[in-house]
């Protein structure tokens, strides 16, 4: 509806993350991390606990500024030198680029988070879910068409009931009706989304995610805590997403089955490094995986992690 | 009430109140700590109010007169009280335990004061100063009394409420709402605007001022007051300790301009003072609102509230010292709001309200009547603009503010703008309500602009229920109200002597409402919140799922 042409193409880079390192004090969280995700494809993030993945999405997400690193975000077609001048120029992004006609580059390093997600359209969900409890499940959906429905309402001149904010109103609903119908929450619509179940809570999120049309959406374990029905549940409707929406997503995932079954690639973190990087069948292979799986697991077992800070 | 496992459990008390942790067997060690904590706080509350006492001698000096065997008394009560209630073995948790100690030290404090009351007889007993400790203990039966009945009404009797209590209001309240919305609305407006002539009807021209002006008037702009503020607290969840600065700003822009800048400038538009200030006084709040806001942006919470809560002491300091500009305590007089350009008393011989329209009498009522429908409308207004922004982004964004800032940025919302349009919008409101006050009051200074004000705004707005527009205006009624009807209770004087004030009681009542409401109540008369849309019905969301917001 509202999306913006030229879309990435499916199989050309779409987020090109190159060096990215990030301390806390003395801890480097992230250490020099590379790693492209595709257009059209699931790329998945894996590591044992602490590894550094939900760092790696408040960075992309720009809820933290990494130490230092680049991100960029293409829009259209790859220019290497486009990333290239932007970088030299000292912009958020390339010029043109929040112009719905023309291909660009975002430099997410640069930009606060909100502008990641309302320009260069990168959503998110988190590991501990983050729903707006008291409002309803159609008021979360509405409220993640912020952005459109502002251009619609304008700051006030909705306070006088103008008819095209109205018809946009009506237009943002339908589009979380549809999501609703998708995730099978319309009967709970009018319900306060911290009176859902769990699992519902997590779908719930994940399509307010996708409210806002984005062309990248994260997602921080989105499975943890669900039952193996929940779990068949939100593989299909992530399935759905990629062909329906053609949106990319970056994945989050402790459970190996969802990962082995719906990601086309595969990204591995141990202690902040990147320790391999390829198709499911070449991770689950590789021996330097096998061994920061099973042979260190008596040691990760202590050390969830604590640390203060947006935690997922 | 408690449960048998976690009193064997003996677990740490995580409250730091383990003096009062009723899962510790009952020894005499603990009654005394126990009556010792109580003392301590009885000594907290009184110090200032008892030991020590300004009056003037003979020949007119202040003196300080030192009344530390009262003093001592009143801790001995509380010492006692405590220790005899440990003895009795009575039980509770320990919120309601903090409420009897609080009540008790309130309930001395009352009864000092109303044997205060009883005047000379008092009086000339308490100069003899050793009669203090007779006169403590009686006060001690007194209390003991009063604590046991207390004690055993609120613990005996609790038992057989505890189903029915927590549960009728709620069910009350939610009818009641929904009720409200559906039918009473037209009901509600008839009954406003027939309010002053039904007084003028029942009551006369004497007795409508006061009804008029007094209470609905009064009680209409603390209205205005905390739905302007419920934007800000209830709504964005941004929690301000100062929104009193922007009253004063709007009564201050109101006072400065129709006594400066007109007379300098346009004199002829003097009449229409307060119609051509009263826009300007609401963008000049919204403007103040943005200032405040830009530095607070990044606060949360207890910060946020300490920082909003200097500024609002910073405005009324500027106001008191900036003698120049605002004649500092001496305070400005205004101009009298005039009916669209027609005074209701001239003292140059003006055409006035009254000739015009052919009313004789005095012009008060009239004006009393027109300030009434003014203030209506600018309440009305605020109310209707709560209501439209709430089922707009900006407005929905507020909410989800007030839910999860961090999901909000994630979603693309901007909070900084979001943020500040809430201070502007809800200081804005308090503009228009303060330029209405210098203009109905004809006379402003700082004393009206201190944080007690703010203090009981909030107050209104948390004890309505945060967001909900319709318990701000209950709570809002039944306290203005409240306290306004307390100067009707004279009668009390015949009981407690003529000294008594039943107004001067207000703040003790008050705080014994807040407290019951903490613990029956704590989200406020109405908690439920209205979704500001739907797909199928309209199913209010239950209070226990909102959020209250931490920045
Ligand atoms: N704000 C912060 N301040 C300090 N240290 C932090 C902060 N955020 C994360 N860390 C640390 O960075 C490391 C990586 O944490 P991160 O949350 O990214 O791990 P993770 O891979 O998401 O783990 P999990 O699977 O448990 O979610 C941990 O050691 C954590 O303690
Ligand atoms: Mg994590």
């Amino acid at each position: 509806m509202m999306f913006r042409v030229p879309k990435t193409p499916p199989g050309a880079p779409l987020l090109i993350v190159e060096h990215m390192t990030m301390r806390f004090g003395g801890l480097i969280a992230i250490n020099d991390l590379s790693f492209t995700a595709k257009a059209g494809e699931i790329t998945a993030l894996i590591g044992p606990n602490g590894a550094g993945k939900t760092t790696v999405f408040n960075c992309i997400t720009g809820f933290y500024k990494p130490t230092s690193g680049r991100m960029a975000l293409i829009k259209g077609t790859h220019d290497p030198a486009q990333i290239v001048a932007t970088t030299r120029l000292g912009g958020r992004w390339s010029p043109g680029a929040t112009q719905p006609q023309t291909p660009g580059v975002f430099l997410l390093e640069r930009m606060p988070d909100y502008e990641i997600a309302a320009k260069a359209r990168v959503a998110r969900t988190f590991q501990n879910i983050r729903l707006f409890p008291g409002m309803t499940v159609l008021e979360n959906l509405v409220v993640a068409q912020h952005n459109q429905l502002m251009q619609a309402a304008g700051w006030f001149t909705g306070l006088f009931g103008a008819a095209s904010y109205k018809a946009a109103e009506r237009q943002a609903v339908e589009k979380a009706a549809t999501w609703l119908d998708k995730i099978g929450l319309t009967a709970r619509a009018d319900d306060a989304a911290g009176a859902l179940p769990y699992g519902a809570q997590r779908r719930l999120e994940i399509v307010r995610a996708m409210c806002t049309e984005p062309v990248l959406l994260c997602l921080d374990e989105p499975a943890a805590g669900l039952n193996p029905r929940e779990s068949a549940e939100l593989n299909a409707l992530l399935r759905a997403i990629r062909q329906d929406s053609g949106v990319s997503i970056l994945l989050i995932e402790h459970d190996m089955s969802v990962v082995m079954e719906i990601s086309d690639h595969v990204v591995v973190l141990e202690y902040g490094t990147k320790i391999s990087d390829g198709t499911p069948e070449h991770v689950r292979n590789d021996p330097k995986v096998i061994a920061a799986y099973l042979g260190v697991e008596d040691e990760e077992v202590g050390i969830r992690d604590q640390g203060p800070g947006i935690r997922g | 009430m408690t449960e048998p496992s976690a009193q064997a459990a003996n677990a740490p008390s995580l409250t730091g109140t383990s003096a009062y942790n009723h899962s510790e067997p009952i020894t005499f060690i603990r009654q005394l700590r126990y009556a010792g904590v109580a003392m301590l706080l009885a000594f907290g509350l009184s110090m200032p109010l008892l030991a020590l006492k300004l009056s003037q001698d003979i020949s007119n000096h202040l003196i300080v007169e030192q009344r530390f065997l009262l003093l001592a008394s009143a801790m001995l009560i509380a010492f006692a009280c405590g220790l005899r209630w440990r003895l009795f073995g009575l039980r509770s948790q320990w919120p309601a335990e903090a409420l009897y100690l609080v009540l008790s030290a309130l309930l001395l404090f009352f009864l000092i004061r109303a044997f205060h009351g009883l005047g000379s007889l008092f009086e000339a007993t308490l100069d003899k100063g050793g009669s203090e400790f007779l006169i403590a203990l009686g006060l001690l039966a007194c209390g003991t009394a009063l604590q046991s009945a207390l004690a055993y009404a609120l613990h005996v009797e609790r038992d057989r409420w505890a189903a029915a209590l927590p549960a009728m209001p709620e069910g009350l309240a939610a009818r009641f709402g929904g009720h409200c919305a559906k039918h009473a609305n037209t009901g509600a407006l008839v009954a406003l605007v027939a309010f002053p002539f039904l007084m003028l009807a029942l009551t006369g021209t004497a007795g409508a001022i006061k009804w008029v002006d007094n209470f609905g008037v009064q009680i209409l702009i603390y209205i205005m007051l905390g739905w302007g503020l419920n934007i800000v607290v209830g709504l964005a969840g941004l929690l301000d300790l100062g929104y009193v600065a922007f009253y004063a700003v709007g009564a201050y822009a109101y006072a400065l301009i129709a006594t400066q800048v007109i007379p300098a400038t346009f004199p002829a538009l003097g009449v229409w003072a307060f119609w051509i200030c009263l826009p300007i006084a609401g963008l000049l709040a919204a403007l103040w609102g943005v200032i405040l806001g830009f530095p607070v942006l990044r606060l949360k919470g207890d910060y946020l509230a300490i920082v909003t809560l200097a500024f609002g002491e910073i405005i009324r300091l500027v106001l008191v010292n900036w003698t120049e500009v605002t004649k500092g305590d001496t305070g400005i007089q205004t101009p009298r709001i005039t009916f669209f350009g027609l005074p209701f008393a001239s003292a140059t011989g003006d055409r006035t309200f009254g000739e015009v329209f052919g009313l004789s009498g005095s012009p008060t009522i009239y004006r009393s009547i027109f300030l009434y429908f003014v203030i209506l409308a600018l309440a009305l207004l605020t109310a209707y603009t709560t209501n439209r922004l709430r089922r707009l982004p900006v407005g929905r964004a507020w909410e989800a503010l007030r839910e999860d800032e961090i999901a909000c940025r994630s979603l693309g919302i901007d909070t900084t703008s979001t943020k500040l349009t809430a201070f502007a919008i809800g200081a804005g409101f308090g503009g228009f309500a303060g330029a209405f006050f210098a203009a109905r009051q004809g006379f402003i200074n700082p004393k009206s602009f201190e944080f007690i004000e703010s203090a009981t705004i909030l107050a209104l707005v948390v004890l309505g229920g945060m967001g909900s527009l319709l318990g701000v205006a209950l709570s809002a009624f039944a306290v203005i109200g409240g306290t306004e009807l307390l100067r009707e209770l004279d009668w009390l004087k015949s009981i407690f002597g003529p000294t008594f004030d039943p107004a001067q009681y207000r703040m003790l009542i008050f705080g014994a409402a807040m407290i019951a409401m903490m613990i029956w109540k704590p989200r406020g008369l109405i908690s439920e919140r209205e979704p500001s849309i739907f797909l199928k019905e309209r199913k209010a969301v239950s209070g226990t799922l909102v959020k209250e917001g931490h920045g």
